[in-house]
């Protein structure tokens, strides 16, 4: 891990305006102050919602204080079609700097990059990276192998259009399926143009520990992704086989979300 | 160093125990710079014991605090950027200026967020630190107060917040004993309803000295403000945003043209100053301490604010102006500053000057003792919190480093000792007790950017593996 970067003075001379922004919460029926609170951030198109059908209830019944935000643009969050990449991830900083302890950030898809950038300016309790899309000409290459005219458009500054099959298994049942899809938005075509460009997050500041979680079988985010995050935060991912891309909505859903809580229980070592 | 099974020590001074706290760090005040320092040196792994004479954090920012400085109307005279902890930021949905009482809610939700408080020993003041030999310190505390005995605590290290804006610095003007009106520091005016109906001179060209002749020009029936020389009044606001925020947009051009364009820019936003009955800056901008004040041409032109120059003497009933002039105050407020002081420690330790003035690399360490610090005596031209997080950061890496490579640490601390005393501000700033800890906040962070690489583990992994 090389040095911080001190010197921010594009934060300084034009700070990320203000936003309003959907915060949905599951609080455990008796409060442990031994378990950190747990902040949830959804992929782009994503918003609170997904983590709210199942993740959310499910780490409160764990006794786990549990929070997924809307960064700006996404879910019943306030519209921002110009929203920057710094500016999500303010979102998540601003919530969890809100929060009254000090919390894990756990991020999804292309969230989990946001939680990476938010990760450099905010001392997290852990950082738990969930199928991560840190971007890049791959990523591209692969959406286009996988959904040509779902993902053209967003090459060219439209929307990005993801097909069910990419996003879940094939024992999700076929109306919940289309159900998701379809409650899926679009995240800002800059962000979009951002995550092409891919510009490594920096280091996280005070050296939280990072879990990196994915599935071999993810028709996003290719294996070797998968490692590639992984192996920057000094780990090797955790790995799901058979599920989609979509972890939090999946038939199995708690498969993954128990093994994030297991760790986080045990001190993320 | 002995380890001893029970924290009863054998270890003695002066005849009486010594407790050992070993590898923890001792850490001064629970005001922004203490708990700054607290969550740093936690985050980097080592144990603090952090005592604070008060019984709640805050430090100057808690109204409630004896020591306080703030009143009633106190607002940042730094926007939130600069003013927050670079990795927990205020709140979007408060205003470019908080309040003070936002400020020590601020406070307070850190402390709380990063779990602070536990390791705080409230109502808990320090007499002395004393080197205890090799580089631990013996820091001896009793009850605020003076109540209870003392105790003796030794410490892997000690880190100095205890603050630099609560010892008043009291003008000696000739006088000022026969003076039959009331007199009065900044640091004890509250709330303006002190001021109302009365006929108020406010001494002191600061901020503080601005905010207060402002104020007063409400309150009050007649005010003067003496200041000793023309300062620039910087708007609050300027462009439509706050002024700190458009400069630091010019923050990549070289400091002449800056100092140029700030100048300009003033010139058609403020004009002409001297049409106020103020006089004209003997200096650059950026070359005193920054006054951010809008309201106070305001109440010139308004005429409530009467601007006078510097105080010759006082007299029985009149106070006597530098140009001869006479005026006729019932309340002085001296906005004169205030001085550092830590009557704890002897001063030699700190390397301080026969005025006080101590000798520190970065502000914060004394070069011969590698185990103290002094975190927070600073006088940035922007906010103190950003730049007293990364100073923490920096001990907290430097007393790693020492823990962990001797010889990387010796090589870092003889090139250091180079830069002690040396000023982090590039422009020519006025040299007075007020500009002693005066730096500019883009100067200062550069440093501190550099020497954090020099202590990185990372530069440790790359210098090793190049050899």
């Amino acid at each position: 891990m090389s040095s911080v970067r001190i010197m921010r003075t594009r934060d300084w001379a034009s700070p990320v305006p203000p936003a309003r922004r959907e915060l949905l919460t599951a609080t455990p029926e008796v409060a442990d102050d031994t378990r950190p609170p747990v902040l949830f951030v959804p992929g782009f198109g994503h918003g609170a919602w997904a983590y709210a059908e199942h993740w959310l209830e499910h780490a409160a019944s764990r006794g786990f204080a549990a929070h997924a935000v809307s960064p700006r643009g996404h879910g019943s969050s306030e519209p921002a079609p110009k929203a920057t990449l710094r500016a999500y991830a303010h979102d998540v900083v601003q919530v969890a700097a809100g929060l009254p302890r000090q919390a894990v950030l756990v991020g999804h898809g292309a969230g989990a990059l946001v939680v990476a950038h938010a990760l450099a300016r905010y001392p997290a309790r852990a950082g738990v990276l969930a199928a991560p899309v840190f971007g890049g000409w791959a990523t591209l290459g692969l959406a286009l192998r996988r959904n040509l005219f779902g993902t053209l458009p967003a090459a060219f500054g439209g929307r990005l259009r993801l097909g069910r099959r990419q996003l879940f298994g094939r024992d999700l049942p076929e109306p919940l399926a289309r159900d998701y899809t379809r409650r899926i938005g679009h995240a800002s075509a800059r962000a979009q143009w951002e995550l092409l460009r891919a510009r490594a997050p920096e280091n996280p500041v005070g050296d939280p520990p990072v879990l990196v979680v994915g599935t071999p079988d993810d028709r996003v985010v290719p294996r070797s992704a998968l490692d590639k995050v992984a192996r920057r935060y000094g780990g090797a991912p955790l790995l799901f086989p058979g599920m989609g891309h979509d972890l939090m909505l999946d038939t199995r859903w708690q498969e993954p979300v128990d093994a994030i809580l297991d760790w986080l229980e045990k001190g993320g070592e | 160093m002995s380890t001893p099974t029970d924290p009863s020590s054998t270890l003695w001074r002066d005849g009486r125990p010594v407790y050992d706290r070993r590898d923890t760090v001792c850490v001064i005040g629970a005001g922004p710079s203490g708990l700054a320092a607290v969550k740093n040196l936690r985050e980097h792994g080592f144990g603090v014991d952090c005592y604070e004479r008060e019984t709640g954090v805050g430090g100057a920012w808690n109204w409630r605090h004896d020591r306080s400085p703030v009143y009633a109307g106190t607002h940042l005279i730094s926007s939130k950027p600069f003013t927050q902890f670079p990795d927990f930021p205020m709140p979007d949905t408060w205003p470019d200026y908080p309040h003070h009482s936002q400020l020590l809610s601020y406070l307070e939700r850190y402390a709380d967020h990063f779990g602070l408080r536990p390791h705080v020993w409230f109502g808990t003041e320090v007499v002395r630190v004393e080197p205890a030999g090799d580089t631990s310190w013996d820091v001896t505390t009793r009850s605020t107060g003076g109540y209870g005995s003392e105790r003796t605590h030794r410490y892997l290290a000690v880190v100095i917040a205890n603050g630099h804006n609560w010892a008043p610095k009291e003008p000696a003007f000739e006088g000022l004993d026969e003076f039959r009106g009331q007199t009065m520091h900044a640091s004890s005016y509250k709330d303006p309803k002190e001021l109302r109906g009365r006929r108020v001179l406010v001494v002191g060209g600061g901020n503080t000295g601005c905010d207060i002749a402002v104020e007063s020009a409400t309150a009050a029936s007649q005010t003067w403000h003496s200041t000793r020389r023309g300062y620039w009044y910087l708007p609050k606001y300027l462009l439509g945003r706050p002024a700190d925020q458009v400069n630091d947009g010019l923050a990549k051009l070289p400091l002449g043209l800056r100092q140029w364009l700030a100048a300009r820019t003033l010139r058609l936003t403020v004009g002409d100053q001297t049409r106020f009955g103020l006089p004209k800056p003997d200096h650059k901008v950026f070359e005193t301490h920054p006054i951010s004040n809008s309201q106070l041409i305001y109440h010139l032109g308004h005429g409530t604010i009467t601007p006078v120059p510097d105080v010759r003497r006082f007299h029985r009933g009149s106070v006597e102006l530098s140009d001869g002039r006479h005026v006729e105050p019932d309340l002085v407020v001296f906005a004169t500053g205030y001085l550092p002081r830590f009557e704890f420690l002897s001063p030699e330790i700190l390397g301080a000057d026969e005025h006080g003035r101590p000798t520190l690399y970065l502000h914060a360490f004394p070069r011969e003792h590698p185990t103290l610090a002094v975190a927070g005596l600073l006088q940035p031209d922007s906010g103190l919190f950003p730049l007293v997080h990364w100073q923490t950061v920096l001990i907290a890496r430097w007393l790693r480093l020492r823990d962990r490579d001797l010889e990387r640490a010796a090589a870092f601390w003889s090139r250091a000792s180079a830069d002690v005393g040396k000023r982090w501000n590039r422009a020519r700033v006025k040299d007075s007790t007020r500009h002693w800890f005066e730096v500019s906040h883009l100067d200062y962070l550069r440093a501190l950017q550099g020497a954090l690489d020099e202590l990185s583990p990372a530069t440790a992994v790359a210098s090793r593996s190049t050899r």
